[in-house]
C-alpha cells in the first residue's frame, strides 16, 4: 500500500487512515476510534460499579484486616510511579508514531511494556504477600471488593501488555501504515484510560483507606 | 467404576420427572432429525458458508429472529406450565422445586433470550437499510455478538436436562442465590449464560451506536433519520450505559459462588443490598432497552399505514432521549420496600412517574399521525392499534405502582405481575410482531398471510386480556408472585382458572402465528417491487430481499421519509446524480466468531461444574481467536463492478 | 370514618363493571383484601390507590376513545369523506396540550405521594401508647418477639386493637417481606438489618399475613395470622402465654431456624438479646449505626424507614 502517513499530529488517526485511492464510502479509522471510545465508556461504567461496590464494602472487614493495616505505602507508591511513567512513555511512543517512525515507536513501546510489567509484578507481589498473611478475598467483604477492583484493573493492564506486544510485531513487519497507526493509537487510548482508572484507585482505595 | 459413572450421571443429568424425560427424548430426536436432513440434502457446506460464517447483517438479523421465536416458544411453554399448575387450588401438576425452576427460566428467557434477540433482529435487519449503509460499523464484531448470544442461550437451555435449572428467580437475589441456599449448578448456568450473552449485547450496543453516528447516507442528518433508527440510537446508548452494571452484579455473585468471596453473603461482611442496587441499575434501563425499539417500530408502521407523515417528529425524538435519560433515575422503585428513607423513596417515585409524561406524548403523537390519514388495517397496523390501549392501561398501572406508599401494597403481588406483562407483552411483543410482519417481505421477499395472521392476532390479543386482567384482581386479593400453589378459601381459584384459559388462548395464537409463517413460505404473496406497503424510508427503495451489498450506489437524502420524497415529490431531473457504480468494499465471511461462541460455551460449561480444564481451555481458544484476528490484514474484499451490474440487472434494477 | 366509606364507595363506582365480572366469577368483595382495609395505614394506601387510579384514567379513557374514533373515522375506504392531510405533522398548540396535561397530573400525584410517603414513616395517630414487636423471618416461618411482654410466638401474632404497632423486622434466612394486606403494605425483612413498619388494626379480627418475597421451596406456605383483639383480651392472652412455662431457648431457636414449615407456637419467654444477636450475626457487626437504629426501634420513636438507610450507611 502506498498511503502516506500524515505528518501533522493534529490530524491524528483520521488524517492517516483515509484510504482514498479505493474510494471508501466512510472513513474507517475514525469509525474504529469512535467504536473504541464507546467501549471505553462502557468500561468506565464497569469500573464505576466496582468502585461503588468497594466504597460500600470498605468498612465491612468482618474482624479481618482493615485498609490501614493492609496497605503498604512504598508498594502502592511504586506501582503508581511505574504506571504514570508508562503513560508518559506511551505518549512518547505515539509521538514517534505520528512522525511515522516505526523503530523508535517500538522502542518507546518496549519501555512502556517494561514499566507495565513492573507494575503488574509489584501488584502480584502485594496480593501474594497479603494472601500469605491470611488477607485473602474469602476473609471479608472488604477484601473481596479490594481484590476484585484492583485485580480487574491489573487484568486490564496485563491484557494491554499482551495486546501491544502483538502490535509491536505488526509494526516491525509492516512499518507505520494507516492500519498499524490506527491500532497503536487505539491501544494508547486504552493505556491512558487505565492510568486514569489507577489514579482513582490510588485516591479512593489507597489514600482514602489510610485516612480512615 | 460403573457405580461411579452411575452416580455421576444421576447428578449430571436431571432425572425423576416425566417432563424432563420428554425433553430429553425430544432434544435427541430433533437433533438427529436436523443432522439427518442436513446430511441427506448435503447441506452442511451450505449451512457453514451461508449462515454460520456470515457477517452479513441481514442474515445475522434473520438468525436472531429465528432464535427469538424459538425462545418465545420455550418461555411460553414455561408460562403455560405455570398457568396449568395455578389453574386450581392445591394442584400437584408441578412440585415447588420444579415450579421455582420454571418461573426462573421463564423470566430469564423472556427478557434476555427472547426480547433482546428480537430487538437485535430488527436492529440488524433494518438499521443499515434505513440509513443507506452497506453493513454495520463492525460486521465481524456483529457476528461475534450473535454467537455469544446464541451460545449463552444454549447454555441456559441445556440446564433443563443437564445439571438442573436455576431456581432463585430471574432477579436471583442473594443470599438466596448464594451457595449456602442454592448449591446446585443451576444458578451457575444462569450467571454464565447471561454473562456470555451480555458481552454480545454490549458489543451490539457499541456497534449500532457507531453505525448510526458514522455511516448514514449523505444528506441524512440526525433530524432526518427514520424514527426506528432514532430509537435504536437511544437504545444503544442505554445498553452501553446499563449493561456493565449487570455484568458486575452477576460477576461478583459468581465470584462469591466460585471462590467463596463475601460480596453478598449473609456473613463475612457481605451486603446483599449491593446486588439489588446493581441489578436494578441495569434492570430498569433494560425495560427501556426492549421497549424503545418497539416504539420505533410503531412510529414507522403508523406513518406508513396512515399514509401520512409521522406527527411531531421533534417531540418524538425529544421524548426518546428523555426516556433514555430518566430511565437511569428510577431503579429504586423496584425496592421501595427494602428500607430506603422517605426522601429517597419520594425522589424515585416522582422520577418514575415523570417517565409517563414523554411516553404519553408519544401515544398522542401516534394517534395524531393517524388523525387525518388513511388507515390501512394490515397486520403490522393491527398490532400497533392493539398496542395503544394495552400500553395505555399498562402505563397507567405503572404510574399507580410508582406511588411509593401504594407500592407497599402492590409490591410482589399479582398486580405487579399483571402490570409488567401488560407493558412487556402489549409493548414489546406486540411491537416486535408488528415489526416482524412489517419487515418480513424485506427479509424474505414475500408477505405473511393476512388472513391467518388475523386469527393469530385475535387469539393472542383476547387471550392476553383474559389472562392478565384477572391477575390485577388477584393482586387486590393478596396473591403474591412465585407461589407454586395456593389453598382454597381465599377466593383465588376462579380468577386463576380464567387466567389460565387466557394463557392457553395466547398459546394457540402463537401456534397460528407459526402456521402463518409455514403457510406463507409456500403461498405467501411474493414481493416483486421491494416496496409492498408503499413505504416511506430507504429500506423500501431496495429489492426484497436486498442484495448482500444493499445499495449498489449510496443514495443521497434530501429530507425525512427519504424514499417517499424520491417516489412522489421529486421530479426526475431533481434527482441527485449518484455517479457510476464503483467496486464495493465488503467484509469477508469468517468462521472465527462461531468458533469463539463455541469456545465461550465450553468455558462457561466448565465453570458451571467447576471443571477447570475445559473452562481454561475455552478461554485459551478465545484468546487465540483474538490474536489471529489482530494479525488478519485481508479480512475484506471488493465486489467488482460487472458483478454488481449483473446482480442489479437480475433484480430488474438497471 | 367518613373518608373510608367515601373511598370505598368511590372505588365501587369507579370499577363496577370489573367488579361485577369478578363477582360473577365467584369472588366475594371481602376477599379483595387490599381493598378492605382494617386499619389506618391500609386505608391511606387504599386512598392513594383510588386517587392514582382516577388520575391516570383521566388520560387513559380519552386515549382509548380517541383511538376508536380515529381508527373508525380515517379508515382507508374509497367512500370515506374525512379530510386527508398527508403532510400535516406539526401543531405546537396540540402538542402543548398533551405535554401539559400529563405534567399537571403527575405534579398532583407527586405531591400526594410525597406527603403520604413521609406520613407513613410516623406512627398512626392514636390515643393508645405505641408498642413494638420484633419479627424474625426464618425458612419458612415467622418468629414474633414481644420485648415488653417478654413472650414469643411463631406464625401467629396478637395485637391490641387501636394501638399503633411498630414491627421491627429482620431475617435469619434469605430476605423475605412482611405483608398483612388488610393492615397495610409490606416491608422487607433483611439479614443484618432492622427495619421498622408501623401498622394498626382498628377492628378486631384475624388477618392473614404472608411472606411476600420468594425464599425457596417453602415460600408458598409461609403465612401467618395477625389476631387483633380488644386490649383486655390481648392482655389476658399475654398473661396466659406468660404462665405456660415454655421458654424459647437458644437451642429451640436453632432448631426453629432450620429450613422447614412449622405450626403456630407460643413461648413464655425468650433470651433478651435474641433479636440483637440475630441482626449482628448476619452482618450487623460491621454496621456501627445498626445498634442505634435497633434500639430506637424499641423506643418507637425513629422514623420507620429511616432506620434501614442508617443501617446501610457505611460512612460513619
Amino acid at each position: 500500500m502506498s498511503v502516506a502517513v500524515h505528518p501533522n499530529p493534529s490530524h491524528g488517526p483520521q488524517g492517516a487512515a483515509v484510504e482514498t485511492e479505493h474510494g471508501h464510502e466512510h472513513d474507517n479509522g475514525s469509525l474504529y476510534v469512535l467504536g473504541f471510545w464507546l467501549f471505553i465508556i462502557q468500561d468506565l461504567i464497569l469500573f464505576s460499579c466496582l468502585f461503588a461496590t468497594y466504597l460500600v464494602m470498605q468498612g465491612r472487614t468482618a474482624g479481618g484486616p482493615t485498609p490501614k493495616e493492609l496497605f503498604d505505602v512504598p508498594g502502592f507508591s511504586w506501582e503508581t510511579f511505574l504506571l504514570l511513567t508508562s503513560s508518559f512513555t506511551c505518549g512518547l511512543a505515539t509521538f514517534q508514531l505520528r512522525r511515522g517512525k516505526a523503530a523508535s515507536t517500538i522502542g518507546w513501546l518496549v519501555v512502556t511494556v517494561l514499566l507495565g510489567l513492573g507494575f503488574v509484578g509489584l501488584e502480584a507481589n502485594e496480593f501474594v504477600t497479603n494472601a500469605l498473611e491470611g488477607a485473602t478475598m474469602q476473609r471479608s467483604g472488604f477484601l473481596s471488593a479490594f481484590y476484585t477492583l484492583v485485580g480487574t484493573h491489573g487484568c486490564h493492564v496485563s491484557l494491554g501488555i499482551g495486546w501491544v506486544i502483538l502490535l509491536m510485531i505488526q509494526l516491525a513487519r509492516r512499518g507505520v501504515t494507516p492500519v498499524t497507526f490506527r491500532k497503536v493509537f487505539i491501544w494508547s487510548i486504552y493505556w491512558h484510560f487505565l492510568d486514569i482508572v489507577w489514579v482513582f484507585i490510588y485516591t479512593a482505595v489507597y489514600l482514602n483507606g489510610l485516612a480512615r | 467404576m460403573l457405580e461411579q459413572v452411575k452416580d455421576f450421571a444421576s447428578h449430571f443429568f436431571v432425572t425423576g420427572d416425566p417432563l424432563i424425560y420428554g425433553a430429553d427424548v425430544s432434544i435427541v430426536v430433533v437433533s438427529l432429525a436436523i443432522i439427518f436432513v442436513l446430511t441427506y440434502f448435503k447441506r452442511w457446506g451450505w449451512l457453514w458458508r451461508e449462515w454460520l460464517t456470515t457477517v452479513d447483517h441481514k442474515r445475522i438479523g434473520i438468525m436472531y429472529l429465528i432464535a427469538a421465536l424459538l425462545m418465545l416458544f420455550r418461555g411460553g411453554v414455561d408460562g403455560l406450565l405455570m398457568r396449568t399448575q395455578l389453574a386450581l387450588p392445591n394442584l400437584h401438576f408441578l412440585e415447588a422445586e420444579h415450579y421455582d425452576q420454571i418461573f426462573t427460566t421463564h423470566g430469564t428467557i423472556m427478557i434476555l433470550f427472547m426480547a433482546m434477540p428480537f430487538i437485535f433482529a430488527l436492529f440488524n435487519i433494518v438499521v443499515p437499510l434505513q440509513i443507506g449503509a452497506r453493513d454495520v460499523a463492525f460486521p465481524y464484531l456483529n457476528a461475534i455478538s450473535f454467537w455469544l448470544f446464541f451460545f449463552g442461550a444454549l447454555l441456559l437451555n441445556i440446564s433443563f436436562v443437564i445439571g438442573g435449572s436455576p431456581d432463585a428467580g430471574w432477579v436471583s437475589y442473594p443470599p438466596l442465590a448464594e451457595l449456602g441456599f442454592d448449591p446446585g449448578p443451576g444458578e451457575n448456568f444462569y450467571l454464565l449464560a447471561i454473562l456470555i450473552s451480555g458481552i454480545g449485547s454490549v458489543a451490539t450496543g457499541i456497534n449500532f451506536m457507531a453505525t448510526i453516528l458514522k455511516m448514514r447516507a449523505p444528506g441524512m442528518t440526525l433530524m432526518r433519520m427514520p424514527m426506528f433508527t432514532w430509537s435504536v440510537l437511544v437504545t444503544s446508548m442505554i445498553i452501553i450505559f446499563a449493561f456493565p452494571a449487570l455484568t458486575v452484579a452477576l460477576a461478583l455473585l459468581f465470584i462469591d459462588r466460585l471462590v467463596g468471596a463475601h460480596f453478598f453473603t449473609l456473613t463475612g461482611g457481605g451486603d446483599p443490598m449491593q446486588f439489588v442496587n446493581l441489578f436494578w441499575i441495569w434492570g430498569h434501563p433494560e425495560v427501556y432497552i426492549v421497549i424503545l425499539p418497539a416504539f420505533g417500530v410503531f412510529s414507522e408502521v403508523v406513518a406508513t399505514f396512515s399514509r401520512k407523515r409521522l406527527f411531531g417528529y421533534s417531540a418524538m425524538v425529544a421524548s426518546l432521549v428523555l426516556i433514555g435519560i430518566v430511565s437511569y433515575l428510577v431503579w429504586v422503585h423496584h425496592f421501595f420496600t427494602m428500607g430506603a428513607s422517605a426522601d429517597v423513596n419520594t425522589f424515585f417515585a416522582i422520577a418514575s412517574m415523570v417517565i409517563a409524561i414523554p411516553t404519553g406524548v408519544k401515544i398522542f403523537n401516534w394517534l395524531f399521525t393517524m388523525y387525518k390519514g388513511r388507515i390501512r388495517m394490515t397486520m403490522p397496523m393491527l398490532w400497533t392499534i392493539a398496542f395503544v390501549p394495552c400500553f395505555a392501561i399498562g402505563g397507567a398501572t405503572g404510574v399507580m405502582l410508582a406511588v411509593a406508599p401504594a407500592d407497599y401494597q402492590y409490591h410482589n403481588s399479582y398486580f405487579l405481575i399483571a402490570h409488567f406483562h401488560q407493558v412487556l407483552i402489549g409493548g414489546v411483543v406486540f411491537g416486535m410482531l408488528a415489526g416482524m410482519y412489517y419487515w418480513w417481505p424485506k427479509m424474505f421477499g414475500f408477505k405473511l398471510d393476512e388472513r391467518i395472521g388475523r386469527w393469530a392476532f385475535w387469539f393472542f390479543n383476547i387471550g392476553f386480556y383474559v389472562c392478565f386482567m384477572p391477575q390485577y384482581a388477584l393482586g387486590f386479593m393478596g396473591m403474591t408472585r412465585r407461589m407454586y400453589t395456593y389453598p382454597e378459601g381465599l377466593g383465588w381459584g376462579p380468577l386463576n382458572f380464567i387466567s389460565t384459559i387466557g394463557a392457553y388462548m395466547m398459546g394457540i395464537g402463537f401456534i397460528i402465528l407459526v402456521w402463518d409463517i409455514v403457510y406463507s413460505i409456500r403461498y405467501g404473496e411474493r414481493d416483486l417491487t421491494g416496496d409492498p406497503w408503499d413505504g416511506r424510508t430507504l429500506e423500501w427503495s431496495l429489492p426484497s430481499p436486498a442484495p448482500h451489498y444493499n445499495f449498489a450506489r449510496i443514495p443521497v437524502v434530501t429530507g425525512r421519509d427519504a424514499w417517499w420524497i424520491m417516489k412522489y415529490q421529486m421530479k426526475p431531473e431533481e434527482r441527485p446524480d449518484l455517479g457510476p457504480i464503483r467496486p464495493i468494499h465488503m467484509p469477508k465471511n469468517s468462521g472465527r466468531p462461531f468458533i469463539m461462541g463455541v469456545a465461550f460455551f465450553v468455558s462457561g460449561f466448565g465453570f458451571v461444574f467447576n471443571w477447570f480444564v475445559p473452562a481454561i481451555a475455552g478461554l485459551v481458544v478465545v484468546v487465540l481467536c483474538l490474536i489471529l484476528r489482530s494479525f488478519e490484514y485481508d479480512a475484506e474484499y471488493y465486489i467488482p463492478v460487472h458483478e454488481i451490474e449483473e446482480t442489479e440487472a437480475a433484480l430488474g434494477r438497471l | 370514618m367518613s373518608t373510608h366509606s367515601f373511598t370505598s364507595r368511590l372505588l365501587r363506582l369507579a370499577v363496577p363493571g370489573v367488579l361485577a365480572l369478578f363477582l360473577t366469577a365467584g369472588c366475594s368483595p371481602e376477599q379483595f383484601v387490599m381493598l378492605d382495609p382494617a386499619g389506618p395505614v391500609a386505608q391511606t394506601q387504599l386512598r392513594l390507590i383510588i386517587i392514582s387510579a382516577i388520575l391516570v384514567l383521566i388520560v387513559v379513557i380519552p386515549v382509548i376513545l380517541l383511538l376508536a374514533y380515529i381508527v373508525y373515522r380515517y379508515r382507508d375506504k374509497p367512500d370515506n369523506d374525512a379530510s386527508y392531510e398527508p403532510e400535516w405533522s406539526e401543531s405546537p398548540k396540540l402538542e402543548a396540550v398533551w405535554w401539559g396535561i400529563p405534567i399537571v397530573i403527575i405534579a398532583a400525584l407527586g405531591v400526594v405521594t410525597a406527603k403520604e410517603t413521609f406520613a407513613l414513616t410516623r406512627p398512626p395517630v392514636s390515643n393508645a401508647k405505641p408498642m413494638t414487636i420484633e419479627v424474625v423471618s426464618l425458612d419458612w416461618k415467622w418468629l414474633f418477639l414481644y420485648p415488653d411482654q417478654h413472650i414469643a410466638t411463631v406464625n401467629e401474632v396478637h395485637i391490641p386493637v387501636g394501638t399503633p404497632v411498630q414491627f421491627v423486622l429482620t431475617s435469619d434466612a434469605p430476605m423475605n417481606s412482611f405483608w398483612v394486606p388488610q393492615l397495610g403494605g409490606q416491608e422487607y425483612t433483611m439479614p443484618g438489618m432492622a427495619m421498622g413498619l408501623w401498622l394498626q388494626a382498628d377492628q378486631a379480627g384475624d388477618y392473614l399475613g404472608r411472606g411476600a418475597n420468594f425464599t425457596g421451596t417453602g415460600f408458598a406456605h409461609n403465612t401467618f395470622h395477625v389476631i387483633a383483639q380488644p386490649s383486655d383480651a390481648f392482655n389476658g392472652w399475654v398473661q396466659q402465654v406468660q404462665s405456660e412455662n415454655h421458654p424459647l431457648t437458644v437451642e429451640v431457636y436453632d432448631q426453629l431456624a432450620k429450613p422447614g414449615l412449622a405450626q403456630t407456637m407460643t413461648f413464655s419467654s425468650f433470651p433478651d438479646t435474641l433479636f440483637h444477636d440475630v441482626v449482628q450475626k448476619n452482618g450487623g457487626m460491621s454496621m456501627p449505626m445498626n445498634e442505634e437504629a435497633w434500639t430506637s426501634g424499641r423506643t418507637s420513636s425513629a422514623s420507620s424507614s429511616g432506620q434501614g438507610m442508617s443501617g446501610m450507611d457505611m460512612n460513619h
